[in-house]
This record gives C-alpha cells, structure tokens and sequence, in this order.
C-alpha cells in the first residue's frame, strides 16, 4: 500500500485505550487505515480484537486515546450515529433481526435514506408508497448482490448458517458504508465457504469502494486476501505490515505458539532448506 | 402497491358490515342495555390493548404503565365533559387545550436545544424539560382561562347536542394528547433501563396515578373528582359508532406504521437494540416515540371509557387492573393486532359477559377463578396467545415480488 500513504487515512486509533477494571482490554493502541485498504486484524483468542471493534462503532466508549473517522473525532458517540457517518460493522455471534424476514433485515439497515417522514407513513401518502418502493428496490438489489433474492420472504432465523453470514454482510452495506468492520465473518465456514466468501469480500470492496478492516481466525483466508495485517496481543499491537512480513516476525510466532517457538520455527526453516 | 387494493377494500367493507350489524342490534333492542355496555368496554380494551401491544409486542418494552394513561386519559376527558355539562363552561376545554399545545411546543423546542448539546446525560436533559413543561403549563392555564369564556359563547351558537358532541370528541382527543405527553416526560429517563426494569418503573407509575386520583380533591385541588368517592356527573354520551370509529382509526393507523420503515424501526429494537443501534436506528428515539404513541392510544381509550358508565373511580385503575390490557395481548399474541383486537372483545364478552350469567347467583365471583384457569391452559397449550403471529390479510406486511431485473444478474453469478 506504499502508493497510498500519502492519502489521508479513513480512520485512526490514536494510543486507544479501552479498560474493564483492571482489565486492559486495549491497550494504547495505534492503527491506521488508508482508504480503499483491505485490512487484517489478527491475534489469539482475548487480544482484545472485538473490543476494539466495539470502540469503533461506539459500542463502548474509549477509556482514553481517540478514534478519529475522516478526521472527525468519533470517540464516545452514539452507535447509530457512527453507523450514519459512515461505519457499518457485522458480529461476531451473528446478530440479525431473528424473526423477521430477510428483505426486512435489509431494509431496516436502510432505513435512514427512507425519505418519508411519519406522517407520511401513518397517511399512507402517495409519496409513502414511492419512496418505499424505492428503499423495497434497493434492498432486493443488494440481496441480489448476494444472491440471496430468492429468500427475501424467508423468516432470517430459519436460514442455513452461511447464507445467514452473508446476509448480515448485506445487511451492513445496505447502512451505506464508507468502512466496513466484518468480525470473523468465515467462522464455522469450511475453507471452500470460507475461499468463496473471501472473494466476495474482495468483490463488494471493488464494487462499494469500501474499506474493510476484518478479524479473522482462518490464517489461509487472512493472509490471501489481507493487503496489510496487524496483530495484537494481551491488547497491544505487536506487528504490522504485510502477510509475508507478520508471518516472519518473531514475537507473532511466539503470540500464537508460545514463548520459544519463535528460535525453533526458525531452525525448522534451516533444516528444510539444507 | 396500489393505494386502494382488494384487501384494503374487503377489510373496510367487513368493517363497516361488523358495525352496521352491531349498530342494527343495538338499535332493535335485541342487545340490551347490559350487552351493549360489554360490547362499548370491549372495543375501549381492544383500544388501550393496542396501544399496549405497540409498546410490548412490537418494541419489546414490557410496561405495566398502560393504566396508568388510561386513567389520564379517562380523568382529562371526564373533567372537560364534566365542566361543559355541569358548570356550563368551556374552561376545561381550554386550558388542557392550551396545555397539550403548549406542552407539545416546549418538548418540541426543548429536544431541538438538547439534540445540539452533545454528551448531555438524562437525567440533567430530564430536568431542563420539565422545567420547560412546568413553565408550558403555567403560561397555558393562564391563557385557557383568558379565552374560556369567548369559547363559550362560540360552542353556545351551536345546537346543545351537537356542541356536547364536538366538546366529547375533542377531550377524547386531549385525553390522548395529554396522556402521551406525560409519557415522553415519564419515558425520557425511565426507559433508558433494561425491560423488566422499566416494567417496575411502569408498575410505580401506574401506583402513583391511582394515589393522586384517589386524592384528587385534597392533593391536586380538583373538587369535581371527589377523590375515592369516585366522579359522577360525566355525560353518558359514548355510543358504538364513536368507539368503533376509534378502533378503526387505530388499527388503520397502527397497521401503516408497523408496514412503513418507522414500523421496522421499532421492531429491530425488540429483536436485536445492539444490532439495530448498529444500523443507525436511533434507539432511545424509537423507544420515546412508540412509548408517546402506545400512551396515547391509551389515554384516548380512557377518555371513551369515561363517558360509558358516567361514572369514574380511582379502583378501576389500581395496579391490579393494569394487568388486564396485558392480559389481553399475550392471551392474543405479541406482536399481533388481530389477536389483540380479538382477544380484547372475548376478554369482555366472556369474563364480564357470559361467565356473570351463566355462573348461579351468589357464585360470579368465581369468575375470575375460571378465567385465570383459562388462561393458564391456554399458557400450557399455545404459549404464542390465541393468534400467534397471525395478521388478516389487511394488516400482514406483504414481501413484494422481486422486480426482474437484467443489469445485476452478473453480478450474482459472479458472487455465487
């Protein structure tokens, strides 16, 4: 991503903190993302990847540091009014609207750009009827982005679990994003699912001219398509750069394998080249 | 999506042939008095039922609160009706007119400087707007009285019944009016808690409703109450047509705001306040907004309710009772308006209706042994209530079919 450090950045973690107690969930941490990136973040299980997520889109507000979004500081803002600004996120444990049915899920997640007011609802106006004919259109277009056009009328609960990942990514781009934050979005995928769905992350990224930051477990996923990693540990950033670059550092090795892999990974390195 | 379409046409027309019916009965003798009156109570329960059920059902709000409007609603309109016929003054008219609107501005006003203050907490936001509300309140009582007499004189051109009318009509409306607004005071700090919280909340305020009025005359100076002897001299003047006017219009209106965005909004809540936050629904609006709504409808039932029996006391609101309308909309179905309306009317016919006659003398009281029975079978054998999510076919929110569309199909198969 050389060509586009020059770039203003999408968004910025300046020394983010995010405490539970004497818990350091984040720990003074920096990120960077330059528009249109496809970003990575990665680190063994309670590195504190989610809560940093959580930060982002106001979840939880930061206990010190700054998150700044298109150089506006976002920090300790409402939920949905990050969402409007600009960042739509999906979860980890998929959080869609249950009982309703997959083209509502859609349209709910549209509802800011609804373009009628109350009045107009509860009259049943005639602009009512256009603009939600309008907003219904837009939904089924996104649904067919991921094919899902022929559930729209299917209750989301009843849905097999793949086409219920997607949906939630559906559900996020339909907030008009300008970042996306996918949690995990290949869990409990086989690594063909988890492949397919990698190319349609890249895909949207093209086609919505999105950032995307995402966590992931899967390494063979996050290192094919991630253009820049970072990984965390016991909340802090412990490397950054690119997938051959976080692959070879010593202290992710050690991160995820122990204290001491490190000196043994680079000897089983030497062996096999003799 | 035609505006006018055959289900919109078969629903009005069921409607208007359920009231004609009703309407020919009553007229004909062959509903007595007793049976009309059940008949009047059922329609004001299926009333604040809805209301109740927009606010439970439908926005996962469990509040025990909705007596508490109802009896706002009840007491407001009965006041306003009470002063015309028995003081011959339009001067309750006016001043709880010049109240709700002057009320309603300073929300209006207040929310518009509030939204602009960033990281305000609640409580402070609270405390500004009922500042506001009380100094609304003031300038409003002052100015009602100034034009109760001028208002008068207008409502005396007209003919007796109809000027008894029109003033009916409008305290219903201000019952509902001033029962939402006291639930956007009420909401703003209160629902800020978790649900069964706010159902305590809810319980609180429903018990401090019926202390007031049970004090009426000594605690808030209004005579014409008379506290717990309960208020007589409230004209007669609820007919079948009026209630069935009102439950038409609330159904209608409750039906095209669950079908519009600002529906979906309110039911994202129920099914997932993190999720929806995320997707830039602005909850504690969402949740203020449909608590003002469910209120009114309410506070709206209240004042038909008031002009039924002519007759108002405090026991009819006590906390007790405020179980009933829940009653209703679990035994329907969460989040279903049929079943709310259905159950609301075999809730009346039934617990006062049927089981009061064909119970022996001496042994009505068994009523509420039977109907609580009934109840926990129909707990045990359908948990969804009577209707589950079922909707006639008027009110069900229809997918729309896909449009055929060329330009995207690429893109699915690329996808896929």
């Amino acid at each position: 991503m050389a060509e586009n450090t020059n770039t203003t950045p999408i968004l910025e973690l300046r020394k983010l903190c995010r405490y539970f107690g004497g818990l350091k969930a984040v720990n003074e941490v920096d990120l960077v993302l330059q528009p249109h990136a496809l970003n990575g973040l990665i680190g063994p299980n309670g590195s504190g990847k989610t809560t940093i997520f959580n930060v982002i889109t106001g979840i939880y507000e930061p206990t010190g540091g700054e998150v700044v979004f298109e150089g506006q500081s976002i920090g300790g803002l409402d939920p949905y009014i990050i969402n409007q600004m600009g960042i739509a996120r999906t979860f980890q444990n998929i959080r869609l609207f249950p009982n309703l049915t997959v083209l509502d899920n859609v349209r709910i997640a549209y509802h800011t750009h609804a373009g009628y007011s109350m009045s107009d609802a509860i009259m049943h106006s005639k602009h009512f009827d256009k603009k939600e004919n309008e907003l219904t259109e837009k939904a089924q277009d996104f649904l067919r982005v991921f094919n899902l056009q022929d559930r729209q009328a299917e209750i989301a609960r009843n849905l097999p679990y793949g086409e219920q990942r997607r949906l939630e990514i559906a559900r996020a781009l339909a907030s008009s994003p300008k970042l996306l934050l996918l949690d995990e979005p290949a869990a409990g995928m086989n690594p063909k699912e988890a492949i397919t769905l990698m190319e349609l992350i890249h895909f949207i990224r093209d086609k919505f001219d999105l950032t995307i930051l995402l966590i992931e477990h899967q390494m063979r996923v996050v290192m094919g398509i991630c253009e820049h990693i970072t990984v965390m540990d016991f909340g802090q950033v412990i490397a950054r750069g690119s997938a051959q670059d976080v692959q070879k550092d010593s202290h992710v090795i050690e991160a995820y394998l122990g204290p001491g892999a490190a000196e043994l990974s680079k000897q089983y390195l030497k062996e096999r080249k003799q | 999506m035609n505006r006018l379409n055959k289900t919109s046409i078969f629903f009005l027309v069921g409607a208007v042939l359920v009231f004609g019916i009703v309407q020919a009965l009553i007229s004909a003798g062959i509903i007595n008095s007793f049976w009309s009156t059940i008949v009047l109570l059922a329609g004001v329960m299926a009333i604040v039922s809805l209301g109740l059920n927009l606010i439970y059902g439908f926005n996962g709000q469990f509040s025990l609160g909705q007596y508490g409007f109802y009896a706002i609603g009840a007491y407001t309109a009965a006041d306003i009706t009470y002063r015309w016929v028995q003081l011959h003054s339009a001067s309750g008219l006016t001043v709880i007119l010049m109240i709700s609107i002057l009320v309603g501005l300073a929300i209006f006003l207040i929310r518009g400087v509030v939204s602009k203050i960033r990281g305000m907490d609640t409580l402070s936001a609270f405390a500004l707007y009922l500042a506001g509300v009380l100094v609304a309140i003031f300038i409003a009582t002052r100015l009602g009285m100034l034009i109760a007499n001028p208002v008068t004189a207008l409502f005396n051109l007209m003919p007796e019944k109809v000027a008894q009318y029109v003033v009916y009509l409008i305290a219903v409306l201000l019952g509902g009016l001033i029962a939402g607004e006291v639930s956007f005071l009420f909401g703003l700090p209160v629902l800020t808690l978790g649900s069964d919280y706010f159902g305590i909340a809810t319980l609180g305020f429903t018990i401090i409703v019926k202390v007031l009025l049970d004090n009426s005359d000594t605690m808030l100076g209004f005579d014409e109450m008379k506290g717990a002897r309960g208020m007589i001299g409230i004209p007669k003047i609820t007919t079948w047509a009026t209630v069935f006017i009102f439950l038409l219009i609330t159904i209608i209106v409750i039906r095209n705001l669950l079908n519009s965005s600002y529906g979906r909004a309110i039911v994202s809540i129920r099914e997932d306040e993190t999720a929806a936050t995320s997707m830039g629904i602005d909850v504690a609006f969402y949740k203020t907004i449909t608590f003002v709504i469910g209120s009114f409808f309410g506070g709206l039932a209240g004042g038909l309710y008031a002009h039924i029996n002519g007759f108002l006391h405090p026991n009819t609101f006590s906390f007790v009772k405020s179980f009933d309308p829940l009653i209703v909309v679990v035994f329907g179905g969460l989040g279903s308006v049929t079943g709310t309306v259905g159950a609301a009317f075999g809730w009346a016919l039934v617990l006062e209706g049927v089981l009061r006659l064909i119970l022996p003398e001496g042994f009505e009281t068994w009523r509420f042994v039977i109907y609580p029975t009934l109840l926990l079978i129909m707990m045990l054998l359908k948990p969804n209530g009577l209707f589950g999510n079922y909707e006639i076919p008027f009110i069900r929110s229809v997918v729309p079919p896909l449009k055929e569309k060329k330009a995207d199909e690429e893109t699915a198969k690329e996808v896929a």
